[in-house]
């Protein structure tokens, strides 16, 4: 059955990998829920699971690498493809938290104001932290409260670091397209520059992003508890910003993997995931920009 | 439909090498033992729901508080629909695809088998979480399996757990997912196109989409539940801005496809089932595929239809109703396809038949009421009351649950190598099918009669359904020991199948051997 050839689909031999992962997806999700309700052993249940999973996904991506040569074109096609459905996968996962957005700023928040009955006098405007917003975010962040008088705070100004970061983020797109051409033309140092040069760019959005996010928490009074405002940005931008750290790791593993001459000008289907999940983390942020930035 | 023109020579000795206990079931990457794995895990997570809902009908079973208090019966009913939905259904359709989808299509494995793997080692794990949950301050989650805010927001440890574990189950469906769609789009056999695909394998392909589409919106929403819960967001909390139901349409935008992922398997299998009973191809086998895909389009737009009464404008009722009447029709094509399969067939009546025309019967039963729940005006009255407990249990246990049984029944033969015994068949299903109406036949009187769901305790004057019911319910519950006992026994000997093992059936996996060889198809089939 180990008689890999490239006649045939490649179909792997019996491997610990699955299983063991699932332990330590168990100790990733039990720990996370006893640290959430104050248990000693939970971090570091959690910590081992997370140093277990990175360990194990070492190992197995190691293996996958090691057996690449025995792919046909149909395993390629495979990866392919399910790249893209997981790939849509986290579209709709970004979807869930924009409709969020759209429900609360379009339908909940004037129905809010409508009754007159619960909060009289609470106005339907964008954004909101709700009737009792303030008090929510003092009850939280007892130390907030002195920031946020009433309930005003300030809105991130789209035309300062966003922009930047909008640009960056543009930017690195366009590097990555010009890596992915000069790596089919076989220029290697040219590859390596683009594909380096996109990574510091992502990078950089993220060194800005913490930027943004620290003057969110001390100059603005916006935190996560701010209202509904406040859980609707922080959470959006932070597994935008999230996605992005994973695709700019992504990167850089190519990156590390194409200098050691893992990829040909033809068979390179790691940049090519990668490169997807990159314009894909692009996208949903030119969204975040237009809806939580700018409208 | 797909027919094979070489059977060919499968029953090599060194593709029937299997490796030892250890790595053949814990680090196997061959598409039947997973499939078999997820098969049996499905079966025990059956009875443990079940044993919860055995619970919930005993209390029931008289007015008053006999055994449980109202705070563990709220656990019970939370649980016995968790565990049922992504614990014993959906894994249960899962093991099947894994099964029969590249027998079917003609490919030696799924195209990503360690990922397959992990798809399934990842459920025992999460529903261990799950079920620990009873032993922790407070006990397990009491809120019903939607999870509602705010409830859940108020809710102990347990909730925390659940949302991990639900955290866990959706990456393992959609991985499932992704394997399955990527199987039947890469690596069906030469010569089968689309439109030549069994009928399974095209339901499956839309359910996987479904999971896809909704597994991610479902996780959006349980995180959203534990920012909620402890960083301080106010999703659901008006006095933040927030809006309890928004989490209703999160989780029913999530909620409505997923009720199709667990019945489009089950339109596939009986859909196989029927044809080779009736001695005919399958009636309108292209438009049961656009009825597949219309029902699928369908299900994203309908999803309110579960909160009528939540207090929505006119427009957003009047358009759910009118979307919701529209899912009859296509529903209608298949079930009219099926009816039309068996005129003038010559029919026989084998156990897997008995329960493809019982779920026939049964789950346009449970399409009627449905309908009937459709329609916003009437909705209010039967919203959150018994018909509804028994409009969703004969669409999903007389629907997907008897389809699996029929199924199971069907290709038995062909995953073991012996026949199981017909008598004892015939037996099972007429059991299930008598004390499953038995069961939930007096649901629908008790709802309309406005009994409420999910409360302990009841008035006196719906004592004697509720009577009926729980009789009913042990009955069932007791029947499926014998579901097991036929299974153990066909795994342990009988009569030997032939490779096949009906009359004359449709479709590749009928041209291997039975048992299926542990590899299959490592040459792709010819397909004319």
């Amino acid at each position: 059955m180990s008689a890999h050839s490239k006649d045939h689909y490649f179909v792997p031999d019996a491997s610990a990998y699955p299983f063991l992962c699932s332990i330590a997806l168990f100790c990733i999700a039990m720990g996370g829920a006893s640290y959430l309700n104050g248990y000693t052993f939970a971090p570091t249940l959690m910590s081992a699971g997370f140093l277990g999973m990175a360990v194990l996904l070492f190992i197995w991506f190691r293996k996958v690498i090691i057996e690449s040569p025995d792919y046909n074109m149909d395993v390629d096609k495979s990866f392919r493809m399910g790249m893209s459905w997981f790939i849509f996968s986290e579209v709709m996962f970004f979807a869930a938290f924009f409709g969020a957005l759209y429900y609360i700023r379009t339908l909940a928040i004037p129905w809010l104001a409508d009754t007159e009955l619960l909060w009289p006098g609470f106005e339907a405007t964008w954004p909101s932290t709700g009737p009792l917003g303030a008090e929510l975010l003092a009850g939280v962040h007892p130390d907030a409260s002195s920031i946020a008088e009433g309930t005003k705070f300030a809105l991130v100004d789209p035309w300062h670091l966003p922009l930047y970061n909008t640009l960056l983020l543009l930017a690195s797109s366009v590097t990555l397209t010009i890596g992915h051409h000069t790596l089919r033309a076989s220029k290697r140092r040219q590859t390596v520059f683009w594909l380096a040069l996109t990574v510091v760019l992502g990078a950089f959005f993220l060194f800005l992003q913490v930027e943004e996010y620290i003057e969110a928490y001390t100059q603005l009074g916006l935190t996560l508890g701010t209202g509904v405002y406040g859980s609707t940005f922080f959470l959006l931008t932070g597994f935008h910003g999230f996605h992005v750290t994973l695709g700019a790791f992504i990167l850089l593993v190519v990156l590390i993997r194409y200098m050691k001459g893992h990829f040909t000008a033809e068979k390179h289907f790691a940049f090519e995931g990668g490169a997807w999940y990159w314009h894909f983390v692009d996208t949903v942020w030119v969204g975040l920009f237009i809806f939580v930035y700018i409208l | 439909m797909s027919h094979a023109a070489t059977a060919g020579d499968h029953g090599h000795d060194d593709h029937d090498h299997k490796p030892p206990f250890f790595q053949r079931w814990f680090m196997s990457t061959n598409h039947k033992d997973i499939g078999t794995l997820y098969l049996i895990f499905s079966l025990t997570m059956l009875f443990v729901g079940g044993a919860m809902a055995l619970v919930i009908r005993a209390e029931l079973f008289q007015p008053g508080l006999q055994f449980i208090d109202p705070h563990f019966f709220n656990q019970m009913t939370t649980m016995h629909a968790l565990i049922m939905v992504f614990g014993a259904v959906m894994p249960g359709f899962v093991g099947f695809a894994n099964w029969m989808v590249p027998l079917m299509i003609g490919a030696p494995d799924m195209a990503l088998p360690r990922m397959n793997n992990w798809s399934f080692w990842i459920l025992p794990f999460a529903f261990t979480i799950l079920l620990s949950s009873f032993f922790v301050p407070g006990g397990a989650p009491a809120s019903g399996w939607t999870l509602y805010a705010p409830l859940t927001i108020q809710g102990g440890m347990s909730v925390d757990m659940a949302i991990v574990a639900i955290h866990m189950m959706g990456i393992s469906s959609i991985m499932g997912a992704i394997n399955v769609i990527v199987t039947v789009l890469n690596m069906r056999a030469p010569g089968m196109t689309l439109m030549k695909m069994p009928m399974f394998v095209w339901t499956w392909l839309i359910t996987a989409f479904l999971l896809i589409a909704v597994m991610p919106v479902f996780a959006g929403a349980v995180t959203m539940l534990l920012t909620d819960r402890h960083f301080g967001t106010a999703f659901f909390n008006p006095a933040g801005g927030g809006d309890p139901v928004l989490y209703q349409h999160i989780f029913w935008f999530f909620g409505h496809p997923e009720v199709y992922i667990m019945i489009l398997p089950a339109f596939g299998i009986i859909s196989h089932i029927i044809p080779t009973f009736a001695r005919k191809p399958l009636f309108g086998y292209s438009s049961m595929v656009f009825a597949t895909a219309a029902i699928a389009f369908l299900s994203f737009i309908v999803w309110a239809h579960h909160m009528f009464t939540v207090g929505m404008p006119l427009q957003g009722e009047l358009f759910f109703m009118y979307a919701t009447m529209l899912i009859s029709v296509p529903t209608g094509v298949k079930v009219f396809n099926w009816v039309t399969t068996m005129w003038r067939g010559s029919m026989t009546f084998e156990t897997p038949m008995l329960y493809a025309i019982g779920v026939v019967f049964l789950f346009t039963l449970g399409g009627l009421s449905g309908l009937m729940l459709a329609i916003t005006p009437a909705d209010f009255q039967y919203h959150d009351t018994y018909f509804v407990v028994a409009h969703f249990h004969y669409v999903l246990f007389s629907g997907a649950v008897m389809a699996m049984m029929g199924g199971a029944f069907f290709w038995l033969p062909k995953w073991t190598g012996h026949m199981y015994n017909e008598t004892l068949g015939k037996i099972h299903f007429w059991l299930t099918a008598i004390f499953f109406n038995i069961t939930f036949f007096p649901q629908h009187f008790l709802g309309l009669a406005g009994m409420p769901r999910r409360y302990a305790d009841y008035p006196v004057q719906f004592t004697e359904f509720n009577q009926w019911s729980s009789f009913g319910a042990f009955g069932l519950g007791i029947s499926q020991l014998l579901f097991v006992y036929i299974i153990v026994a066909t795994v342990r000997g009988g009569k030997k199948a032939t490779a096949e093992v009906w009359d004359n059936p449709e479709g590749l996996e009928w041209t291997v051997p039975s048992p299926a060889p542990f590899h299959t198809f490592d040459e792709p089939p010819v397909i004319r």
